[in-house]
């Protein structure tokens, strides 16, 4: 029954399918390492439009990360937005009150005064309409 | 008032203008009381709507409460698609 050679590949073939397929799968896409850095040293801080910005100097790198991310999101923002049948704007400044909300401890964020915030334990100041 | 004429007109070889203009008033009496309606209408539209000043439109203090709180969940989930961006 299960000497043909041929089902007997099939099936290994089969089972090696599954097991690839289930190592695979992302457990969920993870910021860049060089992102993640520029977070955690507060040299990009959420602003409160929903896009990132840069808090310090401006390096070509960091403006350049900073720029492709918040293409990214633009492009994110746009579609859902569409979707919701909200404007842009409002789509991405409630993204931005959930982003600052979101922010860790020492991480940068913009305070509806515009100025930059460090995060603590404390909640962060958001704008009024914030959810 | 017509005159009566004893013997049929010969079709001539091009149109007679006065002839075609005959027409006209049969024609303009159901064409022009529409016309004119419709202009009235039309400009009784712009006067009352006219508005006296221009609308000025303030993205960000327009966007309300409300649409914050609507799309608060579809950005969080936005977000958690997302992680890698933010």
């Amino acid at each position: 029954m299960n000497n043909n050679p041929i089902r007997r590949f099939a099936l290994h073939a089969a089972m090696a399918a599954m097991m690839v397929g289930t190592l695979a799968v992302p457990a969920s896409a993870q910021r860049d390492p060089a992102y993640a850095a520029a977070r955690a040293n507060g040299q990009i801080g959420e602003k409160m439009d929903g896009y990132l910005g840069i808090v310090g100097n401006a390096t070509p790198e960091l403006q350049a990360m900073v720029n492709d991310l918040n293409n990214r999101r633009r492009a994110v923002y746009t579609e859902r937005a569409q979707a919701e049948n909200a404007t842009l704007e409002s789509y991405a400044l409630t993204a931005g009150c959930l982003a600052i909300s979101r922010t860790e401890v020492g991480e940068m964020y913009q305070a509806p005064d515009g100025s930059w915030q460090r995060r603590t334990s404390a909640p962060p100041l958001r704008d009024a309409r914030c959810p | 008032m017509n005159t009566v004429k004893l013997t049929n007109q010969r079709c001539g070889a091009h149109k007679d203008p006065m002839r075609d203009l005959k027409a006209f008033p049969t024609r303009s009496a159901v064409l022009l009381p529409g016309l004119l309606a419709g202009l009235l209408a039309l400009s009784g539209c712009i006067t009352v709507n006219a508005p006296s000043e221009p609308i000025v439109i303030e993205l960000n203090i327009n966007i309300t409460q409300e649409v914050i709180y609507r799309l608060a969940e579809d950005a969080g989930n936005a977000i958690d698609e997302n992680a890698d961006i933010f």
